[in-house]
């Protein structure tokens, strides 16, 4: 099955990429950007088709490696 | 004292920490791989030493404190054991549950590579017990993700608790936004866990140990490990 990881920083956690990203963004004459804040997305393909045992698994790697939950959320997508 | 340097792939400050630890007690550094699964029988001081390891890939110290030698090191802390984790190895700590918080990104995003000052908070430790409360020292700094970040309850924890043992200060001491190079909450350049014997600091004690560098203020940190570990033999 495919899934797809999200992985952002919790708000109030501040993100200075993000910051500079919107600057770059209106400097380039992107303009009415209000905010930017920067995440991750990890596009996975995992054996199985047991949707409930897919989650599962994609969660425990969430929690365990692809985001430090104690800065970041994730979301996972499974399609497929 | 035994020592027992850690290296991962993609680290590089391990050569200068085992200099350091020559150099202050005398005694050769055992180096350990990541892929081992023990450490050195009688092992006194675990030190995880700075660097890049594994590119800094998904986090800084993310996977490092996956690999298979963690699992030992945190089996030694839990039993008391010393750790010293510096720059990356503060970052490996962090992200392996040695430590509370994470270090994120420089807040001006620019990596820093310079001396800086720091305030010793207390010498009533065995990283600290080689210096005077309050005392300044001098020592360099090389990073670009040094912003120790922890929630407001962590944070409370660990200054109620006097766990802070290094914050980036003037010369003279002072501690504020001005002398902050990277924008950490509360200056935090160092901090231990509740236990006490597990240090994280991001500045390199183990640059400034010879009069060839210019100054000896990480001297200290080495030798009242030295100190700590004769006075318990």
């Amino acid at each position: 099955m495919k899934a797809r990881v999200t992985v952002t920083l919790k708000s109030g956690i501040l993100d200075p990429q993000g910051k500079a990203i919107e600057g770059a963004l209106k400097t380039l004459g992107v303009n009415g950007v209000a905010s930017v804040r920067q995440g991750k997305v990890f596009d996975i393909e995992i054996e199985g088709s047991d949707r409930a045992k897919v989650e599962a698994a994609l969660k425990s790697a969430a929690e365990k490696l692809l985001a430090n939950t104690v800065i970041e959320n994730y979301r996972i997508d499974v399609s497929g | 004292m035994k020592a027992a340097v850690v290296v991962f792939p993609g680290i590089n400050r391990e050569r200068d920490m085992a200099r350091a630890l020559r150099l202050v007690s005398g005694k050769e550094p055992a180096m350990v791989w990541h892929a081992d699964t023990a450490l050195p029988a009688g092992t006194d001081l675990v030190v995880i030493p700075g660097g890049f390891s594994y590119g800094d890939y998904l986090r800084c110290g993310a996977i490092a404190a996956r690999a298979p030698i963690m699992d030992a090191v945190r089996a030694f802390a839990q039993k008391g054991g010393l750790v010293l984790a510096v720059c990356n190895g503060f970052q490996i700590a962090c992200e392996s549950g040695l430590l509370p918080g994470v270090l994120m990104r420089n807040a001006q995003l620019r990596f820093i590579c310079r001396d800086v000052y720091l305030r010793v908070e207390r010498s009533d430790t065995p990283f600290t017990r080689g210096y005077n409360g309050g005392q300044v020292i001098r020592v360099p700094v090389a990073h670009g993700e040094g912003n120790y970040i922890a929630d407001g309850e962590t944070i409370a924890r660990l200054e109620g608790e006097g766990r802070v043992l290094f914050r980036y200060s003037s010369p003279d001491g002072i501690v504020d936004p001005n002398w902050n190079h990277n924008g950490a909450m509360n200056g935090i350049a160092g901090i231990i866990n509740d236990r006490g014997n597990v240090l994280g600091m991001m500045p390199h004690p183990e640059n400034h140990v010879e009069a060839v560098m210019g100054r000896t203020d990480g001297r200290g940190l080495f030798a009242g490990l030295v100190d700590h570990f004769k006075a318990a033999a």
